[in-house]
Parts: structure tokens; sequence; C-alpha cells
């Protein structure tokens, strides 16, 4: 057994449990074609949840702060792409590819610039009097979530809005008789771009270096001569900006979206930073694949069991591993 | 003039007073020994002195700078480096990504990397290893060449040859006897034999106050003294 599980480790250890789960998956749903389109729904969902958690894992893990006002800007993000894209609606019904990605990316543009203010002064009213204080930090963080859900309906107001796609991202495309939406292939593409340009960074540069060493011990980070209250600023808007970006690509995905897209989010993105284990981007990219995978999986093998598979999921795993699967050192 | 001077420093944690009354002068040169009993103050001492926590009422001061209330990052820019008692070692970096942290601007002094190879190889052997890896004794060693990777005029240590082993211990009195040429250690240590075996100048630590301070040399020939301050058999 312990040879077995040395071997497993050798090969990838917790990185294979996608593809586990998966080629489980494979054999109970028996149809090759619906086993496809599950697992890019799931890659695609798992991406975009990733972008969502990435910044509050990185939050917690450095700054060990609960924000469980996040998901707020998942909402905004998700909004304020929504209202651009909406202006912009000429751009993406055009015959123009460059048209089609200009819309998109100014709506993507417009949502990550908007959670980067908003994560400025979130940290700076919100956060900053709560700091070593958990329960503060719940109550004043859940509270902001609510006030950010009524600002949403003042701006928005309280009927679905519809997302409209891109031309190019319409459709889907058939190899054999799989359809694959190219929405979902795009989503995870994006969220891969994501994944490895966050990793980059916090591999391969100073900055990502001082982050990593932020979430095992700040006290030393400060102790070697860096302002680590100006790295959580930092650390804080670029969390809040990945969720913005996450919420609009999730608008993209679902076309209509209600302001209470933040609060139905938060308990995935919370699921997924648990089984991801605080801190690590690797074990949020790990968690939101797995969520992504079970929850496509689930939904169509047993239908009724879909809402507690995350639910299902993350007992398994923190029972499994209670520091989640792939935590930052402390 | 002193390099660090203590003046009547009190310290709170919480709402416990830790130190009541520490008065102290570190000559620079050499190492100054902070010795005491268990819970003392003595890393309440040299935690105060890097501003982790707060003296107050009270002061610091280094080569004439006051300290009392600067930023732990901006004292530790002044060119003290401390090496704490849990050692402080990222375990997630690797020993190479440990010392780049503890650079200026990200880069490696030639001389430097060679000089710490030389007194610590076992760093060198680990070099791309992640710092969770290695043996206590191999962390303590990245600890203190953390705080040698670039000229410091101060280095505050405490108790670094908590839990190693012998010969480990004998490396690390050789690289202090070293680094000590050039650089004042302040030096938090419960292990007389280590302490006598560095230390210039030393100071006893009793319930939050300065008890004694002195020669090492005088006070490592008081045997009365001895088993009165730290109840060391006379």
């Amino acid at each position: 057994m312990d040879r077995f599980l040395t071997t497993i480790d050798r090969i990838g250890g917790v990185n294979l449990l996608p593809l586990a789960v998966a080629l489980v998956a494979f054999f109970l749903i028996g149809v090759p074609s619906s086993w496809v389109t599950l697992t890019v729904a799931g890659l695609a969902m798992g991406m975009m949840i990733f972008l969502m958690a990435s910044g509050l894992s990185l939050v917690f893990g450095l700054m060990d702060v609960l924000n469980f006002g996040h998901s707020a800007f998942v909402s905004f993000g998700a909004f304020v792409a929504a209202s651009v894209l909406g202006w912009l609606a000429g751009w993406l019904g055009a015959e123009s590819v460059v048209l089609n990605i200009a819309a998109i990316f100014l709506a993507f543009l417009a949502a990550i610039v908007f959670g980067l203010a908003a994560g400025w002064f979130f940290e700076a009213v919100i956060i900053k009097p709560v700091y070593h204080d958990h329960l503060r930090q719940i109550l004043i963080t859940v509270g902001a979530l609510i006030v950010a859900e009524q600002m949403i309906l003042a701006v928005w107001g309280g009927t679905p809005i519809n997302v409209p796609r891109p031309n190019f991202l319409t459709g889907a495309v058939l190899l054999g008789d799989v359809a694959i939406e190219k929405y979902r292939v795009f989503a995870f593409l994006l969220g891969l771009v994501v994944y490895l340009a966050l990793k980059f960074t916090l591999s391969r540069t100073r900055i990502g270096l001082l982050i990593r060493a932020g979430v095992e011990n700040r006290e030393m980070v400060e102790a070697l001569g860096f302002r680590i209250d100006r790295l959580f600023v930092a650390v804080f808007m670029l969390g809040s900006a990945l969720a913005a970006l996450g919420g609009a690509m999730w608008a993209g995905y679902e076309t209509l979206i209600t302001p209470a897209l933040g609060a139905e989010m938060m308990i995935v993105v919370f699921i997924v930073v648990i089984i991801g284990g605080l801190g690590s981007i690797e074990g949020t990219l790990l968690g939101a694949i797995m969520v992504g995978l079970v929850a496509n999986y689930v939904g169509f093998l047993a239908p009724k069991l879909a809402l507690a598979s995350n639910m299902i999921l993350m007992m398994a795993i923190l029972l499994w591993r209670p520091n989640g699967l792939r935590p930052a050192v402390k | 003039m002193s390099l660090l001077t203590l003046n009547a420093m009190q310290t709170r944690i919480g709402q416990y007073a830790v130190l009541h009354d520490v008065t102290l002068e570190v000559p620079e040169g050499g190492v100054f020994v902070l010795l005491g009993r268990n819970g003392a103050g003595k890393t309440t001492t040299l935690r105060s002195v890097m501003g982790l926590w707060k003296p107050s009422p009270g002061s610091v001061s280094f080569r004439g700078t006051d300290l009392t209330g600067m930023h732990t990052a901006d004292i530790a820019r002044l060119g003290i480096a401390f090496v704490p008692e849990d050692m402080g070692i990222f375990g997630g970096l690797t020993v190479e990504e440990n010392l780049v942290l503890a650079t200026a601007n990200g880069s490696f002094d030639t001389d430097s990397l060679a000089r710490i190879w030389r007194l610590f190889p076992a760093l060198e052997q680990f070099w791309t290893k992640a710092a969770w890896s290695l043996s206590g004794g191999q962390k303590q060693m990245l600890s203190v060449a953390r705080a040698i990777i670039e000229p410091r005029e101060l280095i505050l240590i405490d108790e670094p040859t908590k839990g190693l082993a012998p010969s480990i211990i004998d490396a690390m009195a050789e690289a202090f006897r070293e680094i000590s040429v050039h650089t004042t250690l302040l030096l938090v240590e419960q292990n007389f034999e280590f302490a006598r075996a560095l230390g210039h100048q030393m100071a006893v630590i009793e319930d939050g106050r300065i008890a004694h301070t002195g020669s090492m040399a005088d006070f490592a020939a008081n045997k009365d003294l001895q088993a009165s301050l730290l109840s060391l058999s006379a």
C-alpha cells in the first residue's frame, strides 16, 4: 500500500484527482460524447470559479482576512461587464471578429478596473479597521455583501439582465457527434492564461516571492525589511480584480444574471478555497476544477444530488486532508 | 557611543507587563549575550528592539536614531537583522529563494554567497530544495545565512542552539565567531557554555529587569553570581 501511495505521489499525487474523477465518470456515464461535453463544461466552470476564488485564497492566506464580501466583486464584475456588453451590442453582433473581441475585451477590462478600484476602497474602508479580528471581519464583510447587493438592485434593478455573447463565441463546435460550446472553450483558455500568469508571477518574480513568503510568515517578511501592509493592499486589489473578471466571464456563460449572483457564488467560492487549501493558487485551481467536474457529472448522473455535490465533495476531502488538497506551507 | 541603547524600556503583551524596566547599552563589535531564566523577558527584549512588539514607555535607539514607534521593516533597513527563536524560515520557498528575499535588490553578491557556502556547506548542497525539507540544524543555518547575506551592523539572535545536535552547535559557534569580527551580535541564549565561549559582554535579565551587566569573563569567573541569577550550580 505504501509503495502504491509513493508511486502515486511521484507521478502527481493529488493533482491526479480530477483525472481520476473524470475516469470514474467516463465509466458511469457510458456515452463518450456526453462525457466529453460534461468534461469541457466542468473544466470551463472550474476555471471561472478559480478566477473568483484565487483572490480570496491569497487574501486569506496572506492577510488572514475572512472576506465574506468577496463575492460582491463577482457580482459587480458581472453587472459592469453586462452593461458594457449591452452598450457595445452593435460590435457584438457584427461579423467582424476584431469588433467582437474588442467588445469583450473592453467589457472584461471595465470589470477588472472596477474590481481594482472597489478592492482598494473595500480594503481601506472596511477591512483595515478589523485586521486581526475574525468575528468582526465576518460581520462587517457579510454586511458589505448585503449592501453591495442592494447597490446592484438600485443601479441595475431587480429584473434578471440578459448578457449578450459576441458572435464568434456563440454556438458550438462539432467534433464528430460531440458538441462543444465555444464560450466554454474560451472560458477555459482564458482561465488557463490567467492561472499561468499568476503562477509565473508567484514563482518567478520578487513580488510573487514576497507574497508566498508573506502567506507563510508575515512577521519575518517585515523583519527582512519589507512593508507587508502595502503588499496587502496590492494583493487585495488583485484578488478583487480577479473576482470581477471571473464574474464577467460567468455573466457571459450564464447569459442571464440577477443581483443574487454574488450570494449564490459565495458558497461555491468558499468551498473551493477550503478544498484547495488556504493561500495556495495551485490548490485553488485543483479545488475549482474538482468542483466544476463533480457538479457537471453529478448533475447528469443524479440530478437530485447536484445541489449537494459540492458539500459532499468538501466533506470527503476534509475528512481525508483537513488542511485541503494543496495548502500553502505554514 | 553605544551601538544600541535601551532606555527604561517597558513592553506589554496584551494586559501583561513583560518588560518592566530594561536599560541596556550594547557596544559596537563582538558578541553581547543576554542571559536569563525562562520567561525572564529575553525574547521580548529582542522583539521590542525589532519593533515586533512596541515598547511603551521607554525608548530604543540605534546609532542615535530613535527606533521607538518605527515600523519593523524600517528598523531592518537600518542594518539590523533578526534570527527568531523559531528560525522564521519560509518552508514553501527553496533555500535559494529564502536567501534571495533577504538581499537588497534580489541578486547575490558573489563574495557573500561564497562566504555563506563556506560557513554552511549544507546550504549549497540543498540550494534548490524546499526549506521545509531541511533538518533543524540546516534551518538554523539558513536563518543565520539570511541575516548575513547583506552587510548588517547588528544581528539579533534568539536561542540559536535550542534543540540542535552538539556538532551543529560547534559549527554555529565557529560561524558566530567569524561573523562577529565585522558585525555586532546580540545573542539571547540559555546554553551557558555556548554563551560563555562566544560572549564578550553580557547582561542578565530577571523578571523583565536587567539584574546584572558586565564582561562575560568576569561573570564566568563568579560562580556565586551565576548561581543566584541563573540557578547554575556553583
